[in-house]
């Protein structure tokens, strides 16, 4: 393509509307467990990155926090180098595909696109998926050169999306890295967690399988704390450093009556069943999952609205979903909201659960509830809701799925003593490096921030692979 | 992969298999309990570990075929391998001195029993086992539980072998004739609940297992949740062992039937779910 037509297009792009992704019909999908969105094609990303002003000093970048090159992945897409932008984002984020389709953009890189100013902001998110996607269908994955080995050995516990950086990053740096996991497949919560018709297992699997061709020894089934301790991976098995991303863990429930009656199951066995063991394909699969007729999820967040949608797609014939604040208050990323709307979830919103009905067999009948109105903002700024007086009422359920988030898991950390972590048992670890009390382990994801994000955990995993790499060259260690 | 090296059938039901483990077998303790995935469309049940040989490194199992699982793994023979094997998992038995204790295993529970016999037997205890099962053809390990207690006792329900009788009698026998410290209690989960009601009026400490249903078994899923004294615990990170005077079996045996219709629509292999 000649550079003056290239101009010419950038002249346009300030009027051009942003290229949505075509999806499958709400009514359609919402009975299939298939990706939602269809993907770009070649033609459609080439006219979204025709929107992307390739400004100079690249705001966008800056919202990233694993620092991808995003002007420059994009310039590449304008020049229909789409396997180039493809590894041009690889240079600094080993999961695109995964990243493309569950960063919140909208809070990170697209919130500082100076489209946005305007109208809506460039699609980075749909454009790294495009091109992770066209890498796979089209071109050899390309495997970059191993370096010199350093002969250090560095066990990475943990395969979620903080454990997997943290392991690409230190292999780059020519570190033998064994990357530990407890379930038997590894990606941690993009296997367990998020289902398949938002990221499709076979694309985790495809990422992991270019992080052991890095040179990744993965190790299944190794619950760290019970299998092997820190202390006999450091001392006994020779490992130089640890870096602990085990996620959060525990799910948490409300404490209310009737919690523990069979059909009330927390979202992460809930998700666990459906993604994990892959219970949607049951009986072709062993695990069984409770369907359900009528199914209420209580909570805001991803979580949630992961769980409602897949009790739809297991066929349920109503699903509410329950918060006890006002759908502006959600901590769920807008488009999912938007998506569990569109598929015919019911929002039940200013609503507590109360309790659980037993039906007499030791099964869940109904939910309980009371209204709520908002008072006063609390300490996350957010406006506090309080019962409303004789407004009690009764939902008919048959399952009901708390997701209300999680709290730390003890299997590892109560086997490290000199590990220090805070009174809620999450690990304490300097922020910018991951550094924990314990000479040598570093720690980041949810076990240190509690809940959060595949990219927050991420960048985590960048920042201790860097400091592990000062770490093993100075072997100097002080924690304040 | 985790080979199969031995493979023994107790009885029709009841089946022993070493499985070649070495990392968990060098830290399995008595008190600990296994995850297992037969295939890659199996699911993750756990299984008692009722043996360990550091040497040889492997743990064994017995296991009884109740569901499409256990029945699945009953067709597996010796060097076949199967594909999944966590543990050790739970946090294991206390082991000391208590001076006087009773063991008691019923069916397949017999087995996690016996690691926990030969444990208190070695710490100085005086090990009176009970192990009582429906009828002959169904029990086992008589000779290994003989070995590690000062007493064997032997029921059926049948009267094929030993007493007939529930083992929650020659345990009230016991416990009105003499002072017991300690009993340990594995086998169905209405068997521990009788146990647990005997030895309350006896008011001695009474130590059960849960077989609490579970995917992760790391406390990640909190399938497996169970009321202990009015608080929701998980069988997996915070037992399995509890003090059976706590436990509410009601709740326990209503969660352990929680997936019987999805399990015969298993076994029958029909179809189920609805959106592929």
């Amino acid at each position: 393509m000649g550079v003056s037509k290239m101009a010419t297009m950038t002249e346009e792009s300030k009027t051009k509307e942003r290229v949505e992704m075509r999806e499958q019909p709400p009514l359609v999908r919402a009975r299939n467990f298939r990706e939602v969105p269809y993907g770009y094609s070649p033609e459609e990303a080439f006219e979204e990155a025709g929107r992307c002003l390739s400004c100079k000093n690249g705001p966008c970048r800056e919202g990233c926090p694993v620092g991808v090159d995003i002007p420059g992945f994009i310039g590449l897409i304008k020049e229909r180098r789409y396997l180039d932008a493809c590894y041009k984002v690889k240079e600094r984020n080993a999961l695109p595909a995964v990243c493309g389709r569950v960063c919140p953009q909208e809070l990170q890189c697209e919130s500082r696109c100076l489209m946005g100013k305007k109208g809506k902001p460039v699609a980075i998110g749909n454009l790294e998926r495009f091109v992770a996607d066209y890498e796979a269908a089209n071109g050899d994955m390309k495997i970059p050169e191993r370096p010199r080995s350093t002969g250090r050995k560095v066990a990475v516990i943990g395969s979620g999306p903080g454990g997997l950086t943290c392991a690409v990053d230190l292999a780059k740096s020519g570190h033998h890295v064994t990357l530990f996991e407890a379930l038997h497949k590894p990606g941690g919560v993009l296997i367990y967690g998020i289902p398949e018709f938002r990221l499709p297992k076979a694309i985790v699997e495809r990422e992991v399988e270019y992080i052991t061709k890095l040179g990744v020894e993965f190790v299944p089934n190794a619950v760290i704390g019970k299998l092997y301790t820190i202390d006999e991976l450091m001392n006994g098995r020779g490992y130089d450093s640890c870096f602990i991303c085990i996620g959060a863990g525990l799910p948490m429930f409300l404490g209310i009556p009737g919690e523990n009656l069979n059909g009330v199951c927390s979202a992460n066995e809930y998700l666990t069943r459906a993604n994990l063991m892959k219970a949607y394909l049951f009986p072709e699969y062993d695990t069984p999952i409770k369907v359900g007729k009528r199914v209420a999820v209580l909570g805001g967040g991803n979580v949630a609205m992961d769980s409602a949608r897949v009790a739809l797609r297991l066929g349920a014939e109503k699903v509410y979903l329950i918060y006890r604040r006002s759908e502006a208050e959600m901590p769920a990323r807008k488009a999912e909201v938007h998506h569990a709307h569109e598929e015919g979830i019911e929002f039940v919103l200013l609503t507590n659960p109360a309790g659980f009905v037993d039906d007499g067999k030791g099964n869940v009948c109904a939910v309980e509830c009371i209204k709520m109105e908002l008072g006063e903002p609390d300490e996350t700024g957010r406006r506090r809701p309080v019962p409303v007086k004789g407004s009690e009422f009764q939902i008919e359920i048959d399952v009901a799925i708390p997701a209300l988030g999680t709290r730390a898991n003890p299997i590892l950390t109560k086997t490290v003593p000199d590990l220090m972590i805070n009174r809620k048992g999450y690990i304490v670890a300097e922020e910018g490096s991951g550094m924990t009390s314990k000479p040598g382990v570093f720690a980041g994801g949810d076990i240190v921030t509690g809940s959060a994000t595949v990219i927050l955990a991420m960048g985590a995993g960048r920042r201790a692979a860097n400091a592990v790499n000062e770490y093993l060259k100075w072997k100097y260690w002080e924690f304040k | 992969m985790y080979k199969i090296l031995k493979k023994e059938d107790l009885s029709e039901q009841i089946t022993l298999f070493d499985i070649e483990a070495g990392d968990i077998a060098q830290k399995a303790r008595a008190g600990n309990f296994f995850i297992l995935r037969t295939h890659e469309q199996g699911e993750r049940i756990p299984l008692t570990i009722a043996d360990f040989d550091r040497g040889r490194g492997t743990i064994t199992t017995v296991f009884q075929k109740v569901g499409k699982t256990t029945h699945h793994l009953g067709t597996f023979n010796e060097g076949d391998y199967i594909t999944d094997v966590i543990g050790p998992l739970g946090n294991h038995s206390h082991i000391d001195n208590f001076g006087r204790v009773v063991c008691v295993g019923g069916g397949v529970g017999i087995a996690p029993v016996y690691p926990i016999a030969r444990a208190l037997k070695e710490a100085g205890n005086k090990v009176t086992s009970i192990i009582g099962a429906r009828s002959k053809s169904i029990l086992f390990w008589e000779e290994k539980m003989r070995r590690v207690s000062d007493d064997l006792i032997i029921t059926t329900d049948d009267g094929s072998c030993g007493t007939k009788a529930v083992v929650t009698v020659p345990l009230e026998d016991i416990l009105s004739s003499e002072k017991v410290d300690l009993v340990v209690a594995i086998g169905p989960a209405v068997m521990m609940k009788f146990v647990c009601r005997t030895t309350a009026t006896y008011n001695v400490k009474t130590i059960v297992s849960l077989n609490s249903i579970m995917i992760d078994a790391t406390g990640m899923c909190g399938g497996c949740r169970v009321e202990i004294g009015g608080e929701t615990k998980y069988t997996c990170v915070d037992g399995p062992e509890f003090d059976g005077h706590l436990v509410d079996f009601d709740l326990l045996m209503k969660r352990l039937q929680a997936y019987i219709p999805e399990e015969h629509t298993a076994m029958c292999g029909g179809k189920m779910n609805g959106g592929k």
